[in-house]
């Protein structure tokens, strides 16, 4: 077995082992996995309408995991993703209604804004790093509490004492009667494309400019880079900035896309913690996070379905989900399994 | 070496996401095991009116209005004799605010005849989907959305808690009362601006600390919160925070073992939170309980909508004179005297009398 079927044998392998364990949860518990499996696939494929449901919920995950990734590609752990995110939808929900422009400067003003606020928080996590030596975990860690709270304490202010903010303008929006149309109502909006466009930017910023050479170079080793004459705090608020600037986007998806609004959120989203797993699904490579970010999203949403035409009850739903996640995660384990068989056969 | 350090960084940022994620999550986990028992195999008549509800973030099973509203909708399914799954009754709970439209329009594909939408965050997903398909019925909780195919169901929540201000000011010796709120949203504010009237309504002079936690699923932050609260004299404690309230009764309950005669005391929300307020088989820190009575206008609006008298485009409010706000039996905690001065605040109210404003005068 050459190298290359080995790599694209282990997602695979992961993925049926997942299936398996999670069918074995539903017969002890009691459901049929068939009915339930084929719920989950008809909830991710089942018709138009899922199909769009499903690649907007694939979205913001991208986002998010390119944040994730870009930022680990220089060696620094952002986790602060969720906040940069959240920060990102109440920037873009704000323009998308505070002003009154054409589409073709509305729009890319809203998601500039929220790529400006999602870097300039991770900035401060980044210059913290750079400066201070600030471990950018404990930073970032912090600084989602603080986003969670301050965007929840401006949207209660620009709603006099409400709990979302006025509706996003038509110029502003990412959604689409069109898209809409296509996908029987469903809630798909033009956002795929923003987030693939993104993932062309990051592997084209990563693979084709020196200053991507230098961002993995400090990642592979500070040292070294610093020695080649590299200025490895200036790169490191760089790969921050530039991985809050995608975290906002994915902010932007859910103000303009999905919610329109920006609303009082009494916990995390949860899309930002996510994205860490779907950049370490894929590798931190850009190609890897569409991978990750689509598997994730389609359970997630797919996953919904389970309990509407399959009668299995959510809690039994959530361990499946996180039974096959958690297997495609330990891929390392089938790959040295496959490994130790390929030597043996050489062996002989 | 650095490779190894590298993973074992890995696996606990990875273990440090599991945990914050399960964070967001709260009671999910829990099964209601008495929702399960009919089974969705059975069949249901043709033809007959069915009934549906979407919950919000909290679940079914939030000891609140997701669980009153899920109630509700049992009741109805058993009196003409429905089964749980299609054509009868049935629900959908919702992970995350974008699992709204989804579930709204996974009930619709199953053609029930009445859509529930429990929660003021469901309002913009109602909204546009009963614009989408304006020959279905809808029915929303706590918010009112303006279409001739939906019913608004409204609370005044401000008209129960009054009565929980009164029980509380007549009930704390120290003069000294308390109110913990959960996130600050108009629906909460209600609670807290009844309550303060209330109080001052029998006791001009009376001290009343108020205090929101921001979040409906903290219980450690209520603890912490009725802590202080405790610890600065205040006896009677009102929460209005779902599951954040559950930390100010096992603050109210470990400061009752401590010392049975302490003057402490907690009124519960949404539910009769009795059984929250045990601390054992004679004491009980439990006050009473404003009851917030989604189940009956549940009911209600189903039964009108099956005999085809939908009140669609209606905002149907439900106060102390329709009977959908009211304080739970306090199991003999509050005495006579002050049970007749609530009576007669309630027949005031009813009566519009008074009218309790919606939000604190400050």
């Amino acid at each position: 077995m050459s190298n290359r079927v080995i790599n694209i044998l282990v997602p695979i392998i992961s993925i049926i082992i997942g299936l398996i364990v999670g069918a074995i949860v539903m017969i002890v518990s009691g459901y049929d996995p068939v009915q339930g499996y084929s719920a989950l696939w008809t909830g991710i494929f089942g018709d138009s309408y899922s199909i769009g449901n499903t690649i907007r919920q694939i979205t913001p995950y991208l986002l998010a995991g390119l944040a994730v990734a870009f930022a680990f590609r220089t060696g620094l752990f952002n986790i602060g993703v969720e906040g940069q995110l959240i920060l990102g939808w109440l920037a873009a929900a704000w323009v998308g209604y505070a002003f009154d422009l054409p589409k073709i400067i509305h729009l890319p003003l809203a998601l500039l804004a929220a790529a400006a606020a999602g870097a300039f928080w991770a900035f401060i996590a980044g210059f913290l790093k750079a400066k201070f030596k600030v471990h950018e975990v404990i930073a970032t860690i912090m600084l989602n509490y603080t986003a969670l709270y301050i965007a929840n304490a401006v949207i209660k202010k620009l709603s006099d004492g409400g709990f979302k903010t006025e509706r996003v303008h038509e110029s502003a929006s990412l959604r689409s009667p069109f898209l809409r149309e296509l996908t029987d109502n469903s809630s798909l909006h033009y956002g795929i494309i923003v987030a693939l466009l993104m993932v062309m930017v990051m592997w084209f910023i990563l693979e084709k400019t020196t200053r991507g050479y230098e961002l993995k170079a400090v990642g592979f080793n500070k040292h070294a880079a610093d020695y080649a004459g590299m200025s490895v705090n200036k790169n490191i608020i760089l790969a921050m900035t530039i991985s809050g600037m995608f975290a906002g986007l994915g902010g932007a998806m859910e103000a303009l896309g999905t919610f329109q609004n920006a609303s009082i959120k009494p916990g995390f989203t949860g899309i930002g913690f996510d994205g860490i797993a779907v950049a370490l699904l894929g590798a931190n490579t850009p190609l890897g996070v569409v991978f990750g970010a689509s598997l994730f999203g389609s359970l997630k949403y797919g996953a919904l379905n389970m309990p509407n035409a399959a009668g299995i009850p959510e809690e039994i739903v959530s361990i499946i989900i996180a039974l096959i996640i958690f297997c495609v995660a330990s891929g390392y384990i089938i790959r040295v399994a496959l490994q130790k068989l390929r030597k043996k056969k050489e062996g002989q | 070496m650095k490779k190894r350090k590298f993973g074992l960084v890995l696996s606990s940022v990875l273990a440090a996401s599991a945990i914050l994620g399960a964070c967001g999550t709260k009671e999910e986990e829990k099964t209601n095991k008495e929702n399960e028992n009919a089974s969705p195999g059975e069949s249901n008549q043709e033809g007959a009116f069915s009934v549906a509800m979407v919950t919000d973030v909290g679940g079914v099973d939030d000891k609140s209005f997701n669980q009153s509203a899920w109630e509700g909708v049992q009741e109805f399914g058993k009196e003409h004799g429905l089964k749980k799954g299609d054509g009868g009754f049935d629900y959908l709970q919702s992970k995350s605010d974008a699992d709204y439209d989804s579930n709204l329009n996974a009930l619709l594909r199953r053609d029930f005849n009445l859509i529930y939408g429990i929660g003021f965050m469901m309002e913009d997903s109602i909204t546009a989907i009963a614009e989408e398909n304006p020959d279905n019925h809808f029915a929303i909780i706590d918010a009112e959305v303006k279409a001739d195919n939906v019913v608004s169901v409204l609370f005044k929540e401000q008209e129960g808690a009054f009565l929980a201000g009164v029980a509380a000011a007549k009930m704390s010796k120290s003069g000294k009362i308390g109110f913990v709120g959960g996130v600050d949203i108009p629906v909460i504010n209600r609670f807290e601006a009844g309550f303060f009237e209330g109080a001052k309504a029998v006791n001009p002079d009376i001290e009343i600390t108020s205090k929101y936690t921001a979040a409906f699923d903290k219980a450690d932050l209520g603890k912490v919160t009725a802590n202080s609260m405790y610890s600065s004299g205040v006896d009677v404690i009102f929460h209005a925070a779902g599951a954040t309230g559950n930390g100010v009764f096992s603050e109210a309950k470990e400061r009752k073992k401590k010392d049975p005669n302490a003057n402490i005391w907690v009124i519960g929300v949404d539910a009769d939170q009795y059984e929250e307020g045990k601390v054992d088989g004679k004491t009980n820190v439990t006050l009473t309980s404003m009851l917030k009575g989604v189940n009956t206008a549940v009911v209600d609006i189903s039964n009108k909508a099956k005999k085809g008298e939908f009140p669609g485009g209606k905002t149907l409010t439900y106060g102390l004179a329709e009977d959908g706000v009211k304080l739970a039996d306090s199991r003999g905690a509050i005495p006579e005297d002050v049970l007749k001065v609530i009576e007669e605040y309630k027949e005031k109210i009813a009566k519009g009398e008074i009218k309790v404003p919606e939000k604190v005068k400050k």
